[in-house]
C-alpha cells in the first residue's frame, strides 16, 4: 500500500516543479537571443553553485577532517595543515603575502612528487604496454592471427593500434622535419587525429543531446494539471516577457559622429 | 630576508617534491600511512584555497553593486542565491536528505541546481548543431574524414541511427575503441612526458613562476 504523501511534501514538490520549469525556460529563453531571463537564471546558477560549494566543503573539510579528528580523536598534528592553509590567507596582508609562498610551495612539491611516478607507470609505461602486444595468439595446436575488427583485441586491431599510436606521436615530434617517408608517416597521424576529433565531437553532441532530452523530459511531466501546469504558464510569461522587451525601444545615446 | 622569502619555499618544494617522489619506490606501512596523511592534508589545504576564490568573486560583485554599475541587479541576484543556499546548507548540517526525507537543502540542490546545471549544458547541443553547420563542410579531405567519423558516431550512439544504418552501431563502437583510443593513447603519452619534465623542472627549482613576481 503506497505510502500518503504529507501535505508539506506535495507543497514542495509542487513548488519545485514551478521553480525548475522556470528556470530551465528561463535558460532556454537564451537561443532567441541574449534577455534579463536568462541573465536572472545564469546568475542565480553561479551563486546556488557556489553556496552548495562552500557547504559541502565545510562539511567536508572543516566538520569531517579538522574539528571532528581534532576534537574527538585528538588528532593534533592536523593543525599543521589548518597552519599551512591558513598561510595561504596571507595573500590579504600586503606586507605578509609572501609567507603564502610556503603554502604553495608545499602543495606544488607534493603535487610533483606524487605526479612523477605514478604517470610514469599509469600514462606511459602501462600505456605503451598495451600498445606492443603480441600479433600471434594460441589457438588450439598453432598460433592464429585474428582478424575479428569488432574485438579490440584482435591482433588485426593491435597493429592498427600501433598504427595510429606511432604516426601520432611522430606527427606531435617536431625535432626533425615532416618530409620524404616521414610527411606520410604525419598524414597517417592527421588521418587518425581527424577520426578522432570526429569521433569525440559526435560522442559529445549526444551527450548533450541527451542532458536535452532530459530537461525536455521533465517540462513535459511538469504540463501536467497535478503540478497546476507550470509548463504551460510559465512558457506564456516568459514569451510574453520576450515580446514586451523586443517592443520597448531602447535608449540609445546620440551619435556624436 | 631572501632565504625566508625565495630560497625557502623552494627548499619546501625540493624536500617535499623529492620525499613523495621516493614515497612510491617504498612498499612499507609508514610510507603507505604519509600518502594517507599527505592526500588528507591537500585537502585540508584545498579547503582554504577555496577561499581564495570565493573572496575575489565576493570582491568582484560587491564592488559591481557598490559602484551601481551596469548588470548590478544581477550581482544582487547572485548574493541572494548564494547567501540563501549557504544559510538553509548549514541550517541542514550539509545534508541533502535527512530520515529519508528532503531537507530545504536537497530541495535547491533538486529543484534549482540541477536543472540550472542540465539546462546550461543542453543549450550547448544547439550551439554545437550550428557551430557543425557553419564548420562541417568538407573542404579538404582530412575535414570529410572527421565529418564522416562524427557522423558515425552520432548514428551509431541512437536506436534510430542503427535502424537506418545496421552496421553504424559496430563501426560506432569500432572507432571509439580502436581509432580513438590509439589517438587517445598517443595524446597521453605526450602529456604525461611533458609532465614528468614539468614536476622535475619545479623539483629542482627551474620553473618558479608558481612563486608568483615581485623583486624577492
Amino acid at each position: 500500500m503506497p505510502q500518503p504523501v504529507s501535505v508539506t511534501d506535495m507543497d514542495a514538490t509542487i513548488l519545485g516543479a514551478w521553480m525548475a520549469t522556470g528556470l530551465t525556460l528561463f535558460i532556454f529563453s537564451f537561443l532567441y537571443q541574449d534577455n534579463p531571463l536568462f541573465k536572472l537564471a545564469e546568475h542565480l546558477y553561479v551563486g546556488v553553485s557556489v553556496g552548495y560549494t562552500i557547504v559541502k566543503a565545510y562539511d567536508t573539510v572543516i566538520v569531517h577532517l579538522i574539528v571532528k579528528p581534532i576534537v574527538e580523536e585528538g588528532q593534533i598534528a592536523l593543525l599543521i595543515p589548518v597552519a599551512i592553509g591558513l598561510l595561504m590567507l596571507t595573500r590579504y596582508v600586503p606586507r605578509a603575502a609572501w609567507m603564502s609562498r610556503y603554502a604553495f610551495a608545499f602543495i606544488v612539491g607534493l603535487g610533483s612528487g606524487l605526479a612523477i611516478p605514478r604517470t610514469i607507470s599509469s600514462f606511459v609505461l602501462k600505456q605503451v604496454e598495451d600498445t606492443i602486444r603480441p600479433l600471434l595468439f594460441q589457438a588450439g595446436d598453432g598460433l592464429t592471427f585474428s582478424f575479428n575488427l569488432l574485438n579490440p583485441a584482435s591482433s588485426l586491431n593491435a597493429v592498427i593500434i600501433l598504427i595510429g599510436v606511432s604516426t601520432v606521436l611522430f606527427y606531435f615530434f617536431f625535432s626533425i622535419e615532416h618530409s620524404g617517408p616521414g610527411k606520410i608517416v604525419a598524414r597517417t597521424g592527421i588521418v587518425f587525429l581527424m577520426i578522432a576529433f570526429g569521433a569525440a565531437f559526435g560522442y559529445t553532441v549526444m551527450a548533450r543531446m541527451s542532458l536535452l532530452i532530459g530537461r525536455l523530459t521533465d517540462l513535459i511531466e511538469f504540463s501536467d494539471v497535478s503540478y497546476g501546469r507550470p509548463t504551460w504558464w510559465l512558457l506564456m510569461l516568459t514569451i510574453a516577457v520576450l515580446v514586451l522587451l523586443a517592443r520597448r525601444v531602447p535608449n540609445r545615446p546620440p551619435d556624436l559622429h | 630576508m631572501i632565504f625566508l622569502r625565495r630560497r625557502l619555499p623552494l627548499l619546501i618544494t625540493m624536500i617535499t617534491g623529492l620525499l613523495f617522489a621516493g614515497q612510491y619506490y617504498v612498499p612499507h606501512p609508514a610510507s603507505e600511512w604519509l600518502l594517507t596523511s599527505a592526500t588528507k592534508w591537500l585537502q585540508i589545504i584545498g579547503g582554504f584555497a577555496l577561499v581564495l576564490g570565493v573572496t575575489s568573486l565576493f570582491h568582484q560583485h560587491a564592488v559591481k553593486i557598490r559602484r551601481q554599475e551596469a548588470g548590478w541587479g544581477y550581482s544582487l541576484v547572485l548574493y541572494a542565491g548564494m547567501l540563501v543556499t549557504i544559510a538553509v546548507g548549514l541550517w541542514a548540517g550539509g545534508k541533502e536528505s535527512l530520515d529519508g526525507s528532503m531537507t530545504a537543502f536537497g530541495w535547491i540542490y533538486s529543484y534549482m541546481m540541477v536543472p540550472l546545471q542540465g539546462t546550461m549544458f543542453a543549450i550547448l547541443a544547439f550551439f554545437i548543431a550550428s557551430a557543425a553547420y557553419r564548420s562541417f563542410r568538407a573542404r579538404s579531405r582530412e575535414a570529410a574524414v572527421l565529418l564522416i567519423a562524427a557522423v558515425i558516431v552520432m548514428m551509431g550512439r541512437v536506436p534510430l541511427g542503427e535502424y537506418l544504418i545496421p552496421l553504424s552501431g559496430d563501426v560506432s563502437q569500432w572507432i571509439l575503441n580502436v581509432l580513438n583510443a590509439s589517438v587517445r593513447r598517443a595524446i597521453l603519452i605526450g602529456v604525461s612526458l611533458g609532465t614528468i619534465a614539468l614536476s622535475l623542472k619545479i623539483i629542482f627549482g627551474v620553473e618558479r613562476s608558481y612563486l608568483g613576481g615581485g623583486k624577492e
